[in-house]
């Protein structure tokens, strides 16, 4: 079975966000990038898949710049067993997603595992869309994955619960926690680092997909004002101010 | 160039997240000098669509004979939709299933998207939007640049609007058929409220010292009928299932109220919960990062306040 993993870099979750240059830009300078913590979950579950199916092989992909090889390298210490990166700065959700379905239709793949979104623009689209781009069905955000010969059973949220479904192979799940538990994430050891230092690493170029939208500028949320403190012995005030100042209950 | 609106439904109930994209959706129709129709698929009846009429809805298509929907199929038959009305934008809840059928409807319309977004367009050529960014940390303005675009509103921050007209159902049918992902059960969480699209969330973190100190919490929750929801230390260790976990690696929500029991407030919880209307944070340490960011603070034992306030609480109401 060959399952491909889709990477995007992120700014780390203990990131305090600011934006720079006339605020068109995300102020990178001391911030950490890391994988994106949902890509993290499917990637997981990928190794666990390619350990319960041997003669599996687990490809991690990422659109963009050379700067983001690092978070590359990572998932392969992690333990994917090789890696591609289409070469572009993309602007916007459609433009990953074309690029990876011009990508896989090439190179074909039974299981394509992404994240539910992205941390930095959360647009929840590109396992979708890819899924719609490639003709195969999407399961978005996944919870459960288990592959039995050429089907997929997928366990996605819905609002208020989850669906249980099945799905002939290939299929695009977008992973979040839950999808593995959060310690069943796996820590790179030094001889996976050392590893993924010679594994390969394919760099590609982009097909120059259109783009369909691009960022102006962005605007930081409003500050709040100061937080009005409440005797813990008057608690009828707080309902009293629930009710009629804030007007919420 | 009309704007669609799909009036999602789930078990046969309209939500108020479907208003609320209904508003949206006579807004921006509005904004561009255009209407807004309605789109309804499956077992939902003519009352429940009709709620939209409160929005400014006056027409709504219903497509019959779907018993069983997802996010493929809603994709495949507002494509039919969209071409035959010629629809230049569609406009769905922000919901799981708009998400989804959001995301791959555009791929069908050769569309862009735009998702999470929290306001009609500042400027309608090109389309200018604000769209949530960096997990509640930001905000994009963000110009779409096709001819047809998908906008996917963000739960509860656009608001509902009131604007009664009368709203007339069309019948209608298709032939669209998507059978790729075959359904084998639902198992939706029966007790209490939906997390996502909760207007009041009472939430709870490692402050409470164990999963069996949870009844005070869902006795304040179910007072005031509010959805309850947890941090992630308490998610990762098992106490509440993953589905309660709020924050930037769990659900972003944008209630009126969210209450924070126990919660230091570490900037990955905020950042999933900052765009809460109101916040009243109560914690034991005075110092908690999470006061900063609260509109009302309690200093105090949870133990301790928590069944004072569901008292007031239930005393308040009569």
């Amino acid at each position: 079975m060959k399952i491909l993993v889709c990477i995007s870099s992120v700014p780390d979750t203990t990131t305090k966000i600011t934006f720079t240059n006339n605020n068109t830009e995300l102020n990178s300078a001391g911030v950490q990038f890391v994988i994106n913590p949902n890509d993290e979950f499917g990637l997981t579950k990928a190794l666990q898949l390619k350990e319960a199916n041997p003669g599996s092989t687990v490809t991690v992909i990422h659109v963009g710049p050379a700067a983001n090889d690092p978070v590359i390298r990572k998932s392969l210490a992690i333990g994917a067993d090789d890696a591609v990166r289409i070469d572009c700065e993309a602007l916007d959700a459609l433009q990953v997603a074309n690029e990876i379905a011009a990508y896989v239709k090439a190179n074909p793949f039974d299981v394509i595992i992404t994240g539910k979104e992205s941390i930095d623009y959360n647009g929840a689209i590109v396992p979708h869309a890819l899924g719609e781009l490639l003709g195969i069905p999407s399961v978005s955000p996944c919870i459960g994955l288990e592959i039995k010969g050429n089907e997929a059973k997928l366990t996605g949220m819905v609002d208020g619960g989850k669906e249980e479904l099945t799905a002939s192979l290939p299929v695009v799940a977008g992973g979040q926690k839950g999808l593995v538990d959060e310690k069943e994430l796996r820590i790179p050891n030094m001889r996976g680092i050392m590893q993924a230092r010679t594994k390969p690493l394919a760099v590609v170029a982009p097909t120059g997909s259109d783009v369909s939208q691009k960022v102006s500028n962005y605007d930081s949320p409003a500050p709040k004002a100061a937080c009005k403190m409440i005797d813990a012995n008057n608690v009828e005030e707080l309902v009293n101010l629930l009710q009629n100042e804030a007007k919420v209950i | 160039m009309s704007v669609l609106i799909y009036i999602e439904h789930t078990n046969g109930t309209v939500k108020k997240n479907v208003l609320e994209a209904a508003s949206y959706a006579v807004a921006f129709a509005e904004k561009i000098g255009s209407s807004a129709t309605g789109v309804a698929i499956g077992d939902v009846s003519d009352d429940e669509i009709k709620k939209v009429g409160s929005s400014g809805i006056s027409k709504v298509i219903k497509i019959g004979g779907q018993s069983y929907l997802n996010h493929q199929k809603v994709a495949a038959i507002i494509n039919d939709m969209a071409n035959s009305l010629n629809a230049s934008t569609v406009i769905f809840p922000g919901s799981t299933e708009g998400k989804g059928a959001g995301a791959r409807l555009a791929i069908k319309m050769g569309a862009g998207i735009a998702t999470e977004v929290v306001d009609i367009p500042s400027s309608t050529s090109p389309i200018t939007l604000k769209k949530k960014a960096f997990s509640g940390k930001g905000f994009a303005n963000i110009e779409l640049t096709k001819a047809k675009n998908v906008i996917v509103i963000s739960t509860n921050s656009f608001g509902v609007a009131e604007k009664q007209v009368d709203c007339s159902i069309e019948a209608s049918s298709t032939s669209s058929n998507d059978k790729s992902l075959k359904h084998v059960s639902f198992d939706r969480n029966t007790e209490g409220i939906s997390l996502p699209d909760a207007e009041l969330v009472v939430s709870a973190g490692r402050g409470l010292k164990g999963p069996e100190n949870w009844g005070m919490i869902e006795e304040l929750a179910g007072t005031l009928g509010a959805a309850t929801a947890c941090s992630k230390p308490v998610s990762d260790i098992g106490w509440r299932g993953h589905h309660e976990h709020v924050g930037q690696t769990g659900i972003a929500i944008s209630p009126n109220l969210y209450i924070a029991v126990g919660i230091s407030g570490a900037i990955q919880h905020l950042a999933g919960v900052s765009s809460s209307k109101t916040i009243v944070v109560i914690n034991t340490d005075s110092e908690a990062p999470f006061f900063k960011a609260a509109d009302y603070g309690i200093v105090g034992d949870a133990f301790d306040v928590v069944p004072k306030l569901t008292a007031a609480l239930k005393a308040a109401k009569g």
